[in-house]
């Protein structure tokens, strides 16, 4: 189940003519989905296009009933492989997955498609992870539609043109015989806002249906000399086809005066950023009405020479504003300038910095700068000459922390990288690889576990050049996402066919938890559409591990440490894989919290574990919070002037997973850890029986008492006031 | 080509009047606050109340615990589509939401409050970074600087702990923030628009709507002051219980710190709290000599601050953190009757205690000669290591783990006996005579010499590499006495002794004193 539930919304994509849509822009696209036909449906999860896959899980019944194929592919490559169902039949197939990472892992089988080409439309849709928010590399997608030759279209970021923008993909791709990706960003992705909804369509032909009468054509297949002939293809053919849908039928768009002397072209995602600009420049009005003319590329691969040349004709100077690097799209444009002798001056990222994302202020000095090099008569003279000085405000720049995401409160990774630390300052420092998936965030403080990670599902993999071994055991850590990505093959199959003697640690909280808890193979929960319950463990010993260590409660700090210190000293020289299973701590409160209300208002017994700080006893040494970063673990500063520092302190946001108290047992830190377990509704011998304990202990803590001074506890302050 | 050009236009025109009616507003918080609720909220409300309106978010990995922002865009309807940007840009942001202290920094670090248009609404609760958590000293940030800025930079400013107020009201912080912008009047709808949109949202409706009461209150009083502002009432003597001879005895050595200056009092008073606390009113006495002792040796001339300063360290160097101590305050009934306060428990609560005893802990338990002995072999300190060194748990709830620690408690009656109360006070001794040795020809130095007791905290592990950091500070500081920068060297070497647990900063800072010992000729050349 994934974290987050799409049910309530899913029902508004049975909306049909003339009704008006509210939501997000991931829902907005299923919802195009369906109204254009599609046959099959797809992806791997990835912010910013998560909610994507969750919204098509949450409608699989809706799905079903239109005869519309549900598959939550293992991988990308997986996911792209599946469009393979388009290229002999007339059925239209959509999948989706994050950029630039996700389309990396897809490229194999999207270069195979887009030399294949296809017959039913085939869209990729690509939640373009880039700039404030992303969690990967900072590069383009757009390259690969460059090298393998599908078209790349990126919509204006409002609901009615990304709908829009959907069936004019499976359109182009159909016209064109070539796969399309579309390409959203992230805050295009969670735009919010309204579309005219139309009903939607059942395929013209089922997936089901197409299996009664199977297609196969060899000039498809990607042979020689076959291949030769897509590549010729490619561009004599699909490319012209391509270029006359975009024109015909209007795919990109002019706005603004038809004459003027500087223009603008821009990627349909950046058309709102540029817009605003314009707008706070008095040249645009609010409903985007502008006076610099503007070419909105909702197309931006293949551009089209001829229009393009059109839009910049007469124009002294036209500013390309492409975000990320390199910049591919000016240097098309340039060439068709060249090429025709046109005599205009291209602007982009002469103006524009070259790399990172074009924020509002970038966006408006970057639109000013080139307006003043080339029409400065159109600025207003408050932007020529601004007369407000700017308020001097203080520099925050050395106070405020830099706050990196991190393990959730009661996380079960927290207690393996706390047993990792504490092995290392045992043994010595290792060399240890990362992968993709939240136990990444051991890379940071306070852990600093790993130093390097090169893939989902390559974190043993990374670390192959280690396998044969030395002074110390290379260490890699897999989580479960990673390892069903394809970590089975490609890292542990892998380190066993080289007799790697190296150790792998496996991370498995039952779900793909940095995406948004997906469902995997070996997820615990059942599923009614999928198989889960799969072990990793079989899986491993399956491809030949010997040496394998299971951990089924990842909080026994101890036996972690003891497991690591096994895996790293044994004198075993094959793979060592050691399981550390727990369930994801965000998804289990998720499922037992609502639960365990019922349970406690049922009066059914129910046991509410929270840990607590003996403040006395702290002396805020702050170790524990060194193999912690818990983020109910804080600090507190006493009222009492013979403290220096803060001491630790737990919140109420505790759920009580014990790695506190584990890792002060482990790392034999302090005594100030206390777990409290309130009871709710306890038995009759249960209240009998504490009953008694409560007035032994009461009377002899007043024995004690009595006979010497005692001081009252400081007032609290909220007692106080 | 899709061509929606309009005739003619190339000169600048006034800028559109309607674009002065869109409202931007900004969510700062931290992944897992509830920002998108609050958003949705506020995207409900403005489209409950004819407005169009966009919102966009980034939250992606910031979902876990990372800083995050999410954006929203109205205006009133217009009779067409306006357009939205999807990104707040510095300069441009009419109302900006703070769900953290720090967040407010970071918002007004980048550009987007600013004083000509922009409502701040801010709570001030911290939710503390890894980084400002995980020093052994205080790596705190300090929140004033963002509220001085923010008092500059605001607008309008509204600054509350609404965190605190929303938890007490069983409900969370979005709710809060939701009645603060309401009662900020920074957008144009009434209150009742606002609470039609919690209730349509249908989900714990009635703690949001208390919460919710809370912030629109808290809001229109403006800026509630810093909590340190609460006035403490001085010096007043502790309130004691216990046999009334005791009692006597007690009121007598608080006579005594009447004799000392006034500036010393109120930290003497807690020093001997303490001290008569940790065992016995002659612990008192002898806590009262030291500070007597050192007061002979002060005067008027430094506002007593030697006095001051080793009231407190005394204290807390004769305090010791031993085993004693934690039994002694883990078996008491106000800490038990604290503990349920805390976790709201009801008739029945276990309490489970993590502790884990070394030999040297047990064996510094030892009357002292008995544990010189073991101490003296590291082999029998390795078997009875092997003995006793185990992670106990013991449930302070039951009969049996109250007992356990009720008996270790006992043994503070034979405590100066031991071997523990032995090392500390040589330890203690050692460092007092080194700082008063110090006072003739350098006072600064003399001070500083007894903050360096700072560093010894902690228990085991922890305990013996504060007492490490503690000894390679003051050789260090043996290095620079007689210099005239000596004290400043010695604050800075114990702040940097409590900036990183492995000691680099401190490394650093001893090595840059070595560098400019070596060639003690050069600054004067």
């Amino acid at each position: 189940m994934a974290e987050r539930s799409f049910k309530a919304e899913v029902e508004h994509l049975r909306k049909g003519d003339g009704d008006v849509f509210t939501g997000e822009g991931i829902l907005a696209l299923t919802k195009a989905l369906l109204e254009n036909g599609v046959g099959y449906v797809g992806g791997y999860q990835g912010a910013p296009i998560s909610h994507l896959m969750d919204v098509l899980a949450d409608a699989e019944d809706l799905l079903s009933e239109l005869d519309v194929r549900y598959e939550a592919n293992a991988s990308e490559a997986a996911a792209a492989a599946m469009l393979a169902a388009s290229v002999h039949y007339p059925i239209r197939g959509a999948v989706t997955f994050k950029g630039a990472v996700g389309v990396n892992v897809a490229s194999d089988a999207l270069a195979n498609l887009s030399s294949s080409g296809v017959t039913g439309g085939a869209l990729i849709i690509v939640g373009e992870d880039y700039g404030e928010g992303s969690s990967i590399m900072q590069e383009r997608s757009h390259a690969f539609a460059m090298k393998s030759q599908f078209w790349l279209l990126d919509p204006r970021p409002n609901l009615t043109s990304i709908v829009k923008a959907v069936g004019d993909g499976f359109a182009l791709s159909e016209a064109s015989n070539t796969p399309v990706m579309m390409m959203v960003r992230i805050r295009g992705c969670h735009v919010t806002g309204q579309f005219q909804t139309r009903d939607n369509q059942r395929p013209p032909l089922s997936v089901r249906d197409a299996l009664s009468e199977p297609r196969k054509d060899f000039s498809r297949v990607v042979l020689p000399p076959m291949s030769y002939k897509h590549e010729q293809d490619k561009v004599k053919v699909r490319w012209p086809a391509a270029e006359k849908f975009i024109r015909e039928n209007g795919l990109n768009e002019v706005f603004g005066p038809d004459r003027a002397k500087v223009g603008i072209v821009v990627q349909g995602g950046m058309y709102n950023g540029v817009i605003r600009a314009l707008q706070r420049l008095g040249l645009a009005d609010i409903h985007g009405q502008t006076e610099v003319p503007l070419y909105v590329l909702n197309v931006t691969y293949p551009l089209v020479s001829s229009e393009f040349l059109e839009f910049s004709e007469g124009k002294d100077a036209v500013l390309v504003v492409e975000e990320g690097q390199p910049e591919f799209i000016e240097q098309q444009l340039a060439t068709y300038l060249y090429r025709a002798k046109a005599p205009v001056a291209l602007h982009g990222k002469d103006i524009f910095p070259m790399a990172g994302e074009y924020t509002g202020q970038i966006m408006l000095d970057s639109i000013e700068s080139f307006l003043r090099q080339t029409a400065p008569e159109l600025l207003p003279g408050q932007v020529l000459a601004p007369n407000e000085p700017a308020p001097q405000i203080p520099d925050l720049s050395g106070t405020v922390p830099i706050r990196p995401p991190g393990f959730c409160t009661g996380c079960p990774e927290r207690p393996i990288f706390a047993a990792l630390k504490l092995v290392q300052q045992e043994l010595g420092q290792h060399q240890i690889s990362g992968d993709i998936g939240c136990h990444l965030f051991a890379a940071l403080p306070p852990f600093e576990v790993g130093g390097q990670t090169m893939g989902y599902g390559l974190g043993p993999a990374s670390n192959a050049a280690f396998d044969g071994g030395g002074k110390r055991r290379a260490i890699s850590i897999l989580g479960d996402g990673g390892f069903w990505h394809n970590g089975l093959s490609s890292s542990i199959g892998n380190m066993v066919f080289n007799k790697s003697d190296s150790v792998a640690v496996i991370v498995d909280n039952y779900y793909s938890a940095a995406t948004g808890g997906q469902d995997v193979l070996s997820s615990r929960a059942s599923n009614p559409t999928k198989a889960t319950n799969n072990p990793i463990s079989k899986a491993v010993r399956g491809v030949g591990v010997e040496w394998v260590r299971e951990i089924d409660r990842t909080y026994d700090v101890p036996r972690m440490r003891a497991v690591f210190h096994e895996a790293l000293t044994t004198d075993y020289k094959g793979p060592k894989v050691i399981i550390a299973s727990s369930e994801c701590m965000l998804n289990r409160q998720r499922r037992e919290k609502p639960q365990r209300a019922k349970a406690v208002k049922e009066g059914r017994r129910i046991e509410a574990p929270r840990f607590g700080v003996d403040e006395d006893i702290c002396t805020g040494d702050h170790a524990c919070i060194r193999l912690s970063g818990c983020p109910s673990l804080g600090l507190k500063r006493l009222d009492d002037p013979l403290r220096d520092d803060p001491v630790a302190h737990i919140d109420h946001t505790c759920v009580g997973c014990g790695n506190c108290g584990e890792v002060a047992d482990a790392a034999i830190l302090c005594p100030s850890f206390y777990e409290a377990r309130v009871v709710h509704n306890p038995g009759g011998f249960e209240r009998w029986r504490k009953g008694i304990s409560a007035r032994v202990i009461s009377w002899l803590q007043s024995r004690r008492e009595t006979r010497r001074l005692g001081f009252a506890e400081q007032p609290r302050r909220e007692a106080a006031e | 080509m899709n061509i929606q050009t309009q005739p003619g236009g190339l000169a600048a025109r006034t800028p559109d009047e309607r674009l002065g009616g869109i409202i931007k507003l900004a969510v700062m918080a931290v992944g897992g606050q509830g920002g998108g609720v609050l958003t949705n909220w506020i995207e409900a409300l403005a489209r409950g109340n004819g407005y169009d309106c966009q919102a966009t978010s980034v939250a992606g990995v910031a979902q876990r615990t990372g800083a995050t922002i999410y954006y929203v865009e109205m205006a009133p309807k217009s009779g067409g589509t306006p357009i939205f940007s999807l990104a707040p840009s510095g300069g441009d942001i009419d109302v900006l939401i703070a769900a953290e202290m720090m967040e407010a920094g970071r918002a007004i670090m980048r550009g987007f409050v600013t004083p000509d248009r922009t409502t701040l609404i801010a709570s001030t609760h911290r939710m503390l970074a890894v980084s400002e958590k995980m020093v052994p000293g205080d790596g705190i940030a300090d929140p004033n600087e963002v509220r001085a800025a923010a008092e500059i930079a605001a607008r309008k400013l509204i600054m509350a702990d609404l965190d605190t107020l929303a938890t007490q009201q069983g409900s969370v912080i979005s709710a809060s923030l939701f009645g603060a912008l309401a009662g900020s009047g920074a957008l144009p709808f009434p209150r009742e628009a606002y609470e039609a949109a919690i209730r349509a949202s249908g989900k714990g409706v009635e703690a949001s709507l208390r919460a919710f009461g809370v912030g629109y209150e808290t809001a229109q009083r403006g800026v509630e002051p810093a909590a340190a502002a609460v006035a403490k009432p001085a010096a007043a003597a502790p309130l004691v219980t216990g046999p009334q001879a005791l009692i006597a005895d007690w009121e007598a050595l608080c006579r005594r710190i009447q004799a000392l200056p006034e500036v010393v009092q109120d930290i003497a008073l807690a020093g001997l709290r303490k001290v008569v606390d940790f065992q016995d009113l002659a612990y008192g006495t002898e806590y009262l000599d030291r500070v007597a002792a050192v007061h002979k040796r002060d005067g008027p001339a430094h506002d007593h601050q030697l006095t001051r300063e080793a009231a407190k360290y005394i204290a807390n160097a004769m305090a010791y953190d031993d085993v004693i101590r934690v039994a002694d305050l883990k078996t008491r009934s106000t800490r038990m009757a604290r503990i349920r306060q805390q976790m709201n428990a009801g008739e029945v609560m276990q309490l489970t205690e993590y502790l884990h005893p070394r030999a040297p802990e047990i064996v510094s338990l030892f009357p002292a000669r008995l544990g010189e002995w073991f101490e003296r072999s590291e082999k029998r300190m390795a078997r009875f290591d092997r003995l006793v060194n185990k992670g106990r748990r013991l449930r302070t709830d039951g009969l049996r783990g109250f007992l356990q620690l009720y008996v270790i408690a006992s043994l503070k009656g034979r405590r100066r006996g031991n071997l523990r109360h032995k090392t500390e006070m040589a330890h203690m001794t050692r460092w007092l005579d080194t700082a008063l040795g110090r006072v003739n020809d350098d006072y600064a130095l003399a001070v500083e010499t007894l903050r360096c007791r700072r560093l010894v905290k902690g228990y085991s592990d922890t305990h013996a590499r504060g007492l490490s950091k503690f000894d390679r500070v003051m050789a260090a500081i043996a290095l620079v006495e007689g210099r005239q920068d000596a004290a400043d060297w010695a604050r800075r070497l114990r702040e940097a002794a409590l900036a990183d647990e492995e000691g680099k900063a401190l490394d650093g800072a001893v090595q840059t004193i070595r560098s400019f010992l070596d060639t003690p000729d050069q600054a004067a050349g």
